[in-house]
């Protein structure tokens, strides 16, 4: 199956900047949501304004439902609808016109029907002749997912569409990311908050300083995440696993007489009772049990830090 | 062609135009008034003529080119000025439209806000004097085209312009003093010789000269050279438009 979205080591140096991509390579097949998880500054926004054609790219190609962004721009771009961060609208414009605005754009007619849909949907129908800079914060952002959908995109991207907005707002945010999913619409979205992520994507990026760390189905990493780390500290240092031991796997700790033993948390049967059993007939003594989850949050931050440490 | 696409930036624009018509309309009329009260009255009433032409008259052409001059710089910059300072570029840049269809739609309405108000002026300017027209065609192309040529030299300020200053700073500094040496309010044969040399270099001359000869047949320089000084500037603010959205020069990141 070929991929909605290709990108293909993307390179990206500002003038007068840094790096801020360093070869991005991703792949998202049509009808998935990926969320891309990075901190500040980490090159979400210029990974997206590339592939939209609002940046230009010092190296690689990005394709589009197979047409290249760059040569073939009509068609690639036909395909995508694009929410960015920062609100950017006209002050004195009403609502309506602008999401005609951006449909026409898009060569379609102002078929009224549409936008009046569209409208409804983001519950703006009641603002519809009011002039923007007299709607609330949330407002706009609806007006701005509005104005993205207006051309009925393939692709959308959402470069965090959650910043600044209430729960309610959330929620309808997500019933609509579900609605489109629904429709066959890949979506794109960035976040910092690893629980929208969780919550709402098949697969999730990390992304940091210009670099993919990792794209892992999120079902994936939610097992991961299930992992927990039984921390063994005995009586005595040990230098060698004994033999009666050595099925379990155990790996050393942080200190000499740390053992570490990981197991899957949600399974019927963790083996502890089987594994205490076995550590006596070592003859191993225990001075002291910790647990750890490792949540997702873990594996990111302990991913960025491994990252900024090389 | 996206079609639809220069149909929705021009009515767009335009409808920016109509949310403030009155301002639009007035300030023009009101200024125009002026000039015949300061240039025609009290001047006018001191020279007789002008090859042949009332000084009232005679400076009509000038006057409509220099507010059409100064109303396309200003339309054609702040249009495409204003999306870039609020953020809204975004949306055209990553529409699937190429720069031809996003020049036609800005530019096509800064100029036909020029335009309309070029035909005010006339207007205006018929209640105080009497204005013949010998050639309608020829003047409305000239008008027409020298709106269209200035708001592109105006869509160029828009992109250049980093703050509102620069974007009031080609218009004062440039243009305003080339229109005002241009010959709105005399003919360059009044000059002394070595004068009429050092105004030839002002591109502008050869607009008005070429715009009053519609309106009297008299003209400063020959009609070819006005035709040729339009069309080569047209061509000067095509090719750097072309340039602009090749390198994304301050519009993309
Ligand atoms: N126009 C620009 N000129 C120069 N450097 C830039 C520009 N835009 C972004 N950068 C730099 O590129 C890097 C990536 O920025 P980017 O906006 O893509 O990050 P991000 O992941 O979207 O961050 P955030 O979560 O804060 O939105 C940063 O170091 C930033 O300072
Ligand atoms: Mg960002």
């Amino acid at each position: 199956m070929s991929a909605m979205l290709s990108v293909r080591d993307v390179r990206k140096t500002y003038q007068g900047g840094g790096d801020a991509l360093k070869g991005v390579s991703l792949e998202i097949a049509e009808g998935e949501i990926l969320a891309l998880l990075g901190p500040n500054g980490a090159g979400k926004t210029t990974l997206i304004s590339i592939i939209c054609g609002l940046s230009t790219m010092t190296g690689g190609s990005v394709t589009v439902g197979g047409h290249d962004v760059i040569r073939d721009f009509r068609a690639a771009r036909r395909l995508i609808g694009l929410v960015p961060q920062e609100i950017a609208l006209e002050p004195f414009e009403r609502v309506q016109n602008t999401v005609r605005l951006s449909r026409g754009l898009f060569g379609l007619p102002a078929k009224d029907g549409k936008i009046e849909e569209i409208l409804r949907r983001l519950s703006l129908w009641d603002k519809r002749d009011e002039p923007i800079r007299s709607l609330s914060g949330g407002m706009k952002r609806r007006v701005l997912i509005a104005k993205a959908l207006a051309h009925e995109p393939r692709v959308l991207f959402l470069d965090e569409p959650t910043a600044g907005v209430d729960v309610e707002l959330r929620k309808d945010m997500w019933d609509i990311v579900r609605d489109l999913q629904a429709q066959g619409v890949t979506i794109i979205l960035t976040t910092h908050y690893i629980e929208e992520a969780e919550a709402i994507a098949d697969r999730i990026g990390v992304i940091n300083k210009g670099e993919i760390l990792l794209v892992e189905k999120t079902a994936a990493l939610m097992k991961q995440m299930g992992r927990k780390r039984l921390i063994l500290e005995l009586t005595d240092p040990v230098d060698t696993i004994p033999d009666a031991l050595s099925h379990w796997s155990l790996e050393h700790g942080d200190a000499p007489n740390e053992l570490v033993f990981t197991y899957d948390g949600h399974a019927e049967r963790t083996g502890i009772n089987r594994l205490f059993a076995d550590l006596k007939t070592a003859g191993l003594g225990l001075r002291d049990l910790t647990t750890r989850q490792s949540s997702l949050e873990e594996i990111f931050v302990g991913l960025v830090h491994k990252e900024g440490a090389a | 062609m996206n079609w639809h696409a220069i149909r929705a930036i021009y009515l767009f624009e335009m409808a920016r135009t109509f949310r403030t018509i009155w301002q639009s309309i007035v300030s023009p009329v009101l200024s125009t008034s002026l000039y015949f009260v300061v240039f025609g009255t009290a001047i006018g009433s001191r020279i007789d003529e002008v090859e042949g032409v009332s000084y009232g008259a005679f400076i009509v052409p000038g006057l409509i080119m220099l507010s059409a001059i100064t109303q396309s710089i200003s339309n054609g910059s702040f249009g495409i000025y204003f999306p870039k300072f609020v953020g809204t570029i975004y949306e055209v840049l990553s529409a699937p439209v190429n720069f031809i269809e996003i020049v036609i739609g800005y530019v096509g309405a800064a100029a036909t806000k020029a335009l309309m108000i070029g035909v005010i002026i006339l207007i205006t300017a018929n209640f105080f004097v009497d204005i013949r027209i010998e050639h309608p065609l020829a003047m409305i192309a000239f008008l027409l085209l020298t709106c269209l040529s200035f708001a592109l030299f105006g869509f160029i300020i828009g992109i250049w312009a980093k703050n509102f200053e620069q974007l009031q700073l080609v218009p004062l500094l440039i243009v305003t003093p080339l229109v005002f040496l241009g010959g709105s309010f005399y003919s360059i044969s009044m000059l002394p010789p070595a004068w009429q040399t050092v105004t030839l270099f002002n591109p502008v001359v050869y607009l008005v000269s070429g715009f009053r000869w519609s309106f009297f047949g008299v003209a400063d320089v020959a009609l070819g050279w006005s035709l040729l000084a339009i069309l080569a500037f047209t061509c000067l603010c095509l090719t750097a438009i072309w340039w602009i959205f090749r390198t994304g020069w301050r519009i993309k990141t």
